[in-house]
């Protein structure tokens, strides 16, 4: 098949149109025939037929480990499928301090931190810090921006104190590690605080990210955007000069996001 | 512990002589420091070495009732005994609880007693305590029995594993599970939000995020559930916790009473990482290290955590002078070599060319510097994508640097990480990663011998050299406020460029300054060796 693929697809493992795909997982009964059966069944039920068992293994007493190749006998089609376009452009690191200069003629003033129980500064260090992620700088690396990162475990008050003592433009929330939905409790409580402590209008951009965060989910959380995993550091600047610095009908993007 | 060959990396002696005497000039006026100082949960741990435990019905614990009573009235500058001590003499209660439960309301008059009085409070103290002090020497020698009985891992590095559900009676059946599939360590990861808990909560717990609370019955309910593991399986299986954040002394007296065998106790860590004033860590870290070595209990440090929040390459030598530096504050609290498991992890970028071989230089420095301490190796996490089959792959070669260089400790590295909480599945496959590894490679030592000059001798030369310089301008470090260098160094962001000043972070209100007569009886008894 040569061009672009039309609106029907398989999955592709060595033949066009063959719908190959690999799947692993775990049944809560002994090694034993039944076992590999009851494993053919889940696979068939999932639509992999037919399905071939090319790796079964005892996990203790109880559990057993399955391989499964099969076949699936779904299409997908590619005009149902729904993406969110990124809708600003990817700036350098020279074009975004131009365009904080030249638009905001101030610094951008950036507050970031994980809050609730969430230990794990990986994500705000890998966006904040210089030294960045994936090859490219953190923020501070920006000479137009100023960053202040408070780290792990910061209460909200905390945060929101913060943010108005150095009147931040954007406050960047991140959420590794979490369980039970925390991720979604902390910051839904995060953005009703905002709300509160702010009047209508002068909210900080709030921005959260993480590996947990569905895309998309930011107007259920009460926040204006959403970052998942491998976000990298010049998206989310270049999101926040396109949030911020763009110009529109208000003057200061402070008293124009929302 | 057996030293793999000598001389593998031809180190220059009078430098790494040099570094030590850097780690311990930058060390001693920290630990001078530590000295004159206390904490609330010194404070703390000492009344539960005497026994008191327990909680009100706001799970608020009756050791934080009497310290905070005690201090709102005579203060702590004299230690927190001499007061109890000689109210309970005077006959405010009959017994330390109840004394506790009075004080809570504001019914007891403390007062400092002098002479006589003075004396006879701090004997009867020094009675109290050391009845815990002797249930840690029980528990040890119950250890060394078991171990005796049961039998030590047959291999070296001790396979350890990681259970987190958040739920005590969740988490047993894993270990459990663990240990029968391999685990010769179990760790139980606490609650993230606990480091930051000025108090250690109560009870059995099935309420954690990412982790289980440490608590005195679960770790009691754990190591019973280990006992019955190690009949079953013919090998002693140890049990981990942690003893940082701001209860540290507290969590190191239980793990102590309870029989924990490894803690988690880094003497940066909570500064760096979570924001805990300066003193009050180094305050803490001293006397739960002083309880760790009386207790046998294997310290884990944690170096891996400069990797992972900066490149592995570029911060090489901040794991070497971290190792340094808790090796110093290890040895002078009473610890020996056995007891320490010096961290280093398994970080590099994968796309680095010859990231592995630099991984084994950096892994050989560790063993070649600590050759007698067991090891704690630690496996990637920063550069696990997502992409489980190349995860896979990394943790092979990480368990091939374990079995290649002879460490101590072996964290099982998950494919998963990163993805989520280990399945059943990712552990018995990671498990079985680090038998084949173990199987086909672990004799390697004998025949591993980097050559003379190579890359892997001329970069372990090279990062132990950055060390000694970094330790050099650690010492030569100041500020404004006279503090000792290495608090000075550590303010001005010299780690991990976070700067933590000795006058912030959690904690500090905590920190008291010793008067002249400060009496700490569990101090005097651990740093005598004392047993009444």
């Amino acid at each position: 098949m040569t061009g672009s693929p039309g609106p029907l697809v398989r999955p592709y493992g060595d033949t066009t149109g063959d719908g190959m795909v690999q799947l692993s997982f775990t049944l809560p009964v002994p090694h034993d025939k039944r076992a590999e059966g009851a494993a053919l069944q889940l696979a068939a039920r999932m639509g992999m037929e037919p399905a071939l068992l090319v790796h079964a293994k005892a996990m203790g007493p109880d559990f057993t480990f399955f391989v499964v190749y099969g076949s699936v006998t779904h299409l997908v089609d590619l005009r149902e499928v729904q993406v969110l376009e990124r809708e600003f452009p990817l700036l350098s690191s020279k074009e975004i301090n131009a365009a904080i200069k030249a638009r905001l003629r101030r610094k951008l003033v950036v507050v970031g931190a994980c809050i609730g129980t969430d230990a794990h500064t990986v994500g705000i260090d890998a966006i904040l810090n210089i030294k960045g992620f994936a090859g490219e700088k953190g923020l501070e690396y920006h000479r137009e921006m100023t960053v202040v990162n408070l780290g792990a475990q910061v209460l909200v008050p905390e945060l929101v104190n913060t943010a108005r003592e150095v009147r931040a433009d954007a406050v960047l929330v991140s959420q590794v590690v979490t369980q039970r939905d925390a991720h979604i409790h902390n910051t839904t409580a995060m953005s009703a605080a905002f709300r509160e402590a702010f009047p209508a209008g002068q909210v900080p951009l709030l921005v959260v990210g993480g590996p947990r965060f569905e895309e998309g989910s930011a107007a259920a959380l009460g926040v204006d955007r959403v970052f998942g995993r491998g976000t990298t550091p010049g998206e989310v600047a270049s999101y926040l000069v396109h949030a911020l610095v763009t110009p529109r009908t208000h003057p200061d993007p402070r008293g124009s996001q929302r | 512990m057996s030293s793999p060959v000598p001389h593998l990396l031809h180190l220059d002696a009078t430098t790494v002589r040099r570094a030590r005497t850097l780690s311990r000039r930058a060390g001693k006026p920290v630990v001078d420091l530590a000295k004159s100082h206390t904490t609330v949960s010194v404070e703390r741990a000492t009344l539960r070495l005497a026994g008191l435990s327990g909680a009100d019905h706001d799970n608020v614990p009756w050791v934080n009732h009497l310290v905070d009573a005690v201090r709102g009235s005579v203060g702590l500058d004299q230690g927190a005994t001499t007061p109890v001590w000689d109210a309970l003499r005077r006959g405010e209660a009959p017994d330390l609880l109840t004394l506790a439960q009075k004080a809570s309301s504001g019914g007891v008059a403390f007062r400092l007693p002098d002479g006589r009085e003075r004396a006879a409070a701090r004997r009867a103290a020094r009675t109290a305590v050391a009845a815990g002090i002797r249930t840690i020497d029980r528990q040890r020698a119950a250890r060394e029995r078991l171990v005796r009985r049961h039998g030590d891992p047959q291999q070296k590095p001790w396979i350890y594993l990681i259970v987190a559900t958040g739920d005590i009676h969740e988490d047993i059946p894993q270990a459990q599970q663990a240990a029968r599939e391999g685990a010769d360590v179990i760790a139980v990861i606490r609650s993230t939000g606990q480091s930051l808990l000025d108090f250690v909560p109560e009870g059995a717990t099935r309420e954690g995020y990412a982790g289980t609370y440490a608590t005195q019955e679960n770790f009691r309910l754990m190591r019973a559930a280990l006992d019955e593991s190690s009949k079953e399986l013919g090998r002693y299986v140890r049990l981990t916790n942690y003893a940082s954040g701001l209860c540290m002394p507290e969590i190191a007296v239980l793990a102590g009473l309870e029989r924990l065998d490894m803690m988690l106790n880094d003497s940066m860590y909570g500064i760096l990482f979570r924001d805990i004033n300066p003193i009050r860590t180094f305050v803490d870290q001293r006397f739960s290290r002083q309880v760790h070595a009386r207790a046998g209990i294997i310290i884990n440090t944690g170096e891996d955590n400069y990797l992972t929040t900066a490149d592995a390459v570029e911060a090489a030598h901040t794991v070497t002078v971290s190792q340094l530096l808790n090796e110093y504050f290890a040895k002078e609290a009473g610890l020996e070599d056995w007891q320490l498991g010096l961290g280093h992890a398994f970080e590099i970028n994968p796309d680095l060319p010859d990231s592995f071989r630099l991984e084994l230089a950096h892994a050989l420095l560790a063993r070649q510097l600590f050759p007698d301490a067991p090891l704690k190796w630690m496996p990637p996490t920063k550069h696990m994508t997502g992409d489980v089959f190349r995860g896979y792959l990394l943790d092979g070669f990480f368990n091939l640097v374990g079995a290649m260089t002879g460490q101590g400790i072996l964290l099982v590295g998950m494919m998963t990480e990163a993805v989520v909480t280990p399945w059943l599945s990712d552990r018995d496959l990671a498990l079985q990663n680090v038998r084949y590894v173990m199987n086909a490679a672990g004799g390697l030592p004998e025949d591993f011998h980097p050559p003379r000059d190579g890359v892997i001798q001329t970069r372990a030369r090279h990062v132990l050299g950055e060390a000694v310089e970094l330790l050099e301008r650690i010492v030569h470090d100041a500020d404004a406020a006279g503090d000792p260098p290495l608090l000075a160094a550590i303010a001005d962001g010299t780690f991990g460029s976070m700067k933590r000043p000795p006058t912030k972070g959690k904690g500090l209100d905590g920190v008291v300054r010793k008067a002249e007569g400060y009496d700490n009886p569990a101090t005097t008894l651990l740093e005598e060796g004392a047993r009444r």
